[in-house]
């Protein structure tokens, strides 16, 4: 246990520097586009030259990017993300009202390609170069490469219009004052799709990831061992092929995180679901500068708190991961 | 008024297509409408302010003018194309300096507080003439609003301003909000902004971000038996295929502002159950429009523009680009714009040797390459069309020898590049003509404006004659003189083309059968909806 508390301090330690970076980054990368708030406004509303003074006044945008980002960063530190422009509400309530639905898709697709992705992984690399291993494998690799807002639409016109089965988009039925389970269900029948969109092409990484491993694993010493101790192919291929495949898997599922959040972004806005995807694209095209760091902020820390459960998942796996974190 | 529903290519057609649909037999069902309902359509965007009396643009009429009454509305057969609203009459002094209004008795805010000409003089006097994007320019020189009684509210202008103006500013500019809820704190941000309280048939009832805006029905509304529908839904539908998609799957009724994409149009015009609506926007007409850049010494030549607004194929636009969706303009003015509109000005036909001709007489010779010179060009992001036009004009002066780069951006970035930076040669834009010249087309040619004002004149074109012209036509008070003058303007405009006009659009609607009161009036996606109703 001392192993994964001094890896949990380290990794801590080394967030901070991380989140500071990646807001002072993400600041200066946003100002760098050319426009700012009030010219992204004005787009649907015109206006003339002392409107739009007011606006950058009220809105803050006529002090200089120093002042601007002091001002942030000195908020920040008292825990305050400050208040989106686009939305004059106050960013922290803006976002925590669209984590929850980011994390249940982001949850459900990950969830979803990573069993799906590694069972198949296995049953592919029981036999590698068998026909149902080519049959996958070529399979998974067609479905990663379709386009997700494709894949999405695809999915609605045959399952939502053609077939009606399941509803176009959006998180729940909406204004039906639904409540308890019959809302859970509501919401779990809004999420099929989405999450079948999300997951579906995540899922060829975890299956080839799986099947390469296996494949690896099938010419070691231990499997020739283990052959010559008579056991079982079904308990080869689970208890020591797979098993040993399943390591890297466990990194991916870390790094794939954050991709998700980023593939969110399209299924988002094809599903019409209100997460934090579409909550980061409105936000670059309002130019809603602290509403894009909170975002930016929130999603870092979830990077990093996945990441961490994945090392600490690594640690208690494996007996060779911290060790020196522990010694020294 | 039934409804009309005018098959593909209507708007192209024109008047001769709008004579024969109306002989057509009415198309639908029971003409009496039905109680109840909720009506669900899709929304592409939710606007931070949902207040139309500071912010007067059809993101925020789509939803709020249901709930916010305005003086007056547009209307196809009423006099001088307006119909009453909250105000019953108005009537404009000869001198130009007071306009009166007369108001509708009986009406009831949503808080239950009556409806007085107090709200209308703090209305115009605090926000529209202050605060409204439109409303700075248009009321600018309103001086008081004396209200000798409850009913009555007249506006007295430090500057004699034509009562056309005023009128023809009715349906967008004049939204009133009650006083006693906007008179404590700052106006801009009184929480009234989100969630609006009006005068109309339905009330704010509920907004999930990212999901839905919902409006009840208004039992207090002054309009007999209105509204008819219980509650309105607007759908967040982000991604535009998901419009049509939504229709088909019968989880939305209507998708208006051509939420539904052109090329979709056809194939669900062929959906048993959805309609294809092109009228009811006759007053939100867009123009697409050729900024051009007079800094750059070849497009201060006037023949270079000439051969531009000659190499464009108006035809080929509006069937490739707009699938007959659209009209050729001719100039500033829209041919739909029925009090000022003039078709008697300078045309410039397709005419690839001509234009050819031109740019050689002005003196740019085709180089080597075959290129006469090099620019830079910006096509608006806003609408598919706009980005389509730009690809189109590119092809057009490569034939013509002239090389345009396109430059895209985002909204926010070509905003700023081609309003403030000035750091375009040509761009795409899609001003809007709102019903009187005055409100937002004689600024895309005037001088003098500052930088960074949006939709203006940025190409830094100066023409004396023409400034002089528009500053006469904001002073003259007889309508018709001052029809003549923008009719002198339009003229003026084609002849000199300190920008090029090339095609006029509006938008269109897809609805399920059921849905009845569609497009009857030339503002409807952005009217009140007090007579829509579902039938079945």
């Amino acid at each position: 246990m001392t192993r994964a508390l001094a890896l949990l301090h380290r990794r801590l330690v080394g967030s901070v520097f991380v989140l500071l970076i990646v807001v002072i980054g993400s600041f200066l990368l946003l100002e760098a586009a050319p426009g700012d708030a009030v010219d992204a406004y004005i787009v649907s509303t015109g206006g003339d030259a002392g409107m739009i003074e007011l606006l950058r006044h009220r809105w803050g945008l006529d002090q200089s990017e120093l002042t601007r980002l002091a001002n942030y960063l000195w908020a920040l530190l008292h825990l305050d993300l400050g208040q989106s422009v686009t939305f004059s509400r106050p960013i922290r309530e803006i976002i925590f009202e669209r984590l929850p639905t980011t994390l249940i898709l982001m949850g459900s697709a990950t969830a979803l390609s990573f069993c799906l992705g590694s069972a198949l992984g296995i049953y592919a690399g029981a036999r590698p170069g068998s026909f149902r291993d080519r049959l996958l494998s070529i399979g998974s690799l067609a479905l990663y490469a379709v386009p997700g807002f494709w894949l999405g639409l695809v999915l609605i016109v045959v399952f939502a219009v053609d077939l009606r089965w399941l509803p176009i988009g959006g998180i729940e039925t909406i204004a039906s004052a639904k409540t308890g389970l019959a809302r859970a269900h509501d919401i779990a029948t809004h999420l099929v799709l989405p999450v079948s969109a999300l997951g579906f092409i995540y899922l060829a990484l975890y299956l080839r990831m799986m099947r390469a491993g296996m494949a690896e694993a099938w010419r070691q010493d231990f499997v020739l061992a283990a052959r010559a101790r008579g056991l079982s192919r079904r308990r080869i291929v689970l208890a020591h092929v797979a098993r040993n495949a399943l390591l890297p898997l466990v990194t991916m599922l870390g790094l794939q995180s954050a991709q998700m959040l980023g593939g969110s972004v399209v299924i988002e806005s094809v599903f019409a679901v209100p997460g934090l995807g579409r909550l980061a694209q409105e936000a670059v095209a309002g130019r809603d500068t602290p509403l894009l760091l909170g975002i930016i902020l929130v999603s870092t820390v979830l990077v990093i708190i996945i990441n961490l459960l994945v090392d600490l998942a690594y640690a208690v796996l494996d007996p060779r991961v911290g060790a020196s974190e522990a010694s020294a | 008024m039934s409804d009309l529903t005018i098959s593909r290519r209507g708007l192209l057609a024109g008047s001769a297509l709008l004579l024969a649909s109306t002989a057509l037999p009415t198309i639908g069902f029971a003409q009496t409408p039905k109680k109840g309902g909720r009506l669900i359509l899709a929304a592409d965007s939710e606007p931070r302010n949902l207040n139309p009396a500071i912010v007067a643009s059809n993101g925020v009429f789509f939803i709020s003018s249901k709930i916010v009454e305005t003086l007056a509305e547009a209307s196809f057969d009423g006099k001088d194309g307006l119909e009453p609203r909250l105000a019953l009459s108005w009537e404009g002094a000869a001198d130009g300096l007071t306009v009166t209004f007369k108001l509708r008795d009986g009406v009831k805010w949503h808080d239950g507080k009556p409806f007085t000409s107090a709200d209308v003089a703090f209305s115009a006097l605090q926000i529209w003439k202050p605060l409204q994007n439109l409303g700075r320019t248009v009321f600018k020189d309103l001086e008081a609003v004396d209200t000798p009684d409850e009913l009555t509210a007249v506006f007295k202008f430090a500057k004699p301003t034509p009562f056309q103006l005023i009128r023809n500013a009715l349906p967008a500019l004049s939204s009133v909000v009650p006083k006693h809820l906007y008179e404590v704190g700052k106006i801009e941000d009184n929480p009234a902004n989100n969630a609006p309280v009006g005068t109309g048939p339905f009330k704010f009832a509920e907004y999930k971000a990212g999901q839905y805006y919902r409006l009840a029905r208004n039992d207090a509304y002054w309009g007999k038996d209105e509204p008819y529908l219980d509650e309105i839904v607007y759908q967040v539908l982000p991604d535009r295929t998901s419009a049509a998609a939504a229709l088909e799957a019968e989880e939305i009724q209507l998708a208006a502002f051509s939420a539904v994409p052109l090329a979709d149009l056809d194939r669900i015009s062929k959906v048993p159950g959805l309609k294809v609506i092109t009228k009811g926007y006759e007053g939100l007409t867009y123009q697409l429009v050729v900024e051009i850049n007079h800094r750059r010494k070849e497009l201060a030549d006037l023949k270079v523009r000439q051969a531009i607004a000659h190499a464009i194929d108006k035809d080929f636009v509006i069937k490739t680009i707009f699938l007959g969706y659209a009209a050729a303009a001719t100039g500033p003015v829209p041919k739909n714009d029925p009090q000022f509109y003039t078709a008697d000005v300078p045309t410039y036909a397709f005419d690839v040797a001509k234009a050819n001709a031109l740019l050689d007489e002005a003196g740019y010779k085709r180089a080597d390459d075959g290129k006469r010179f090099a620019l830079k060009l910006l096509p608006a992001p806003y609408f598919n069309e706009t980005k389509q036009f730009g690809d189109y004009l590119r092809q057009a002066l490569a034939a013509i020898g002239i090389d345009a780069e396109i430059v895209n951006n985002d909204s926010a970035a070509h905003i700023k590049a081609v309003y403030t930076d000035h750091a375009f040669d040509l761009a795409v834009g899609p001003p809007v003509f709102r019903g009187d010249p005055a409100i937002s087309t004689t600024i895309l040619v005037q001088s003098g404006i500052p930088d960074g004002v949006p939709f203006s004149n940025q190409g830094g074109y100066k023409n004396a004659d023409l400034d002089a012209l528009i500053i006469k036509a904001s002073e003259t008070l007889d309508t018709s003189a001052r029809t003549e003058l923008y009719k002198e303007f339009q003229k003026k405009v084609a002849a000199d083309l300190p920008l090029i006009n090339v095609a006029e659009w509006s938008f269109i609607s897809v609805a399920r059968d059921t849905v009845g009161n569609i497009a009857n009036n030339p503002r409807w996606a952005v009217s009140n909806w007090a007579d829509t109703y579902l039938a079945g």
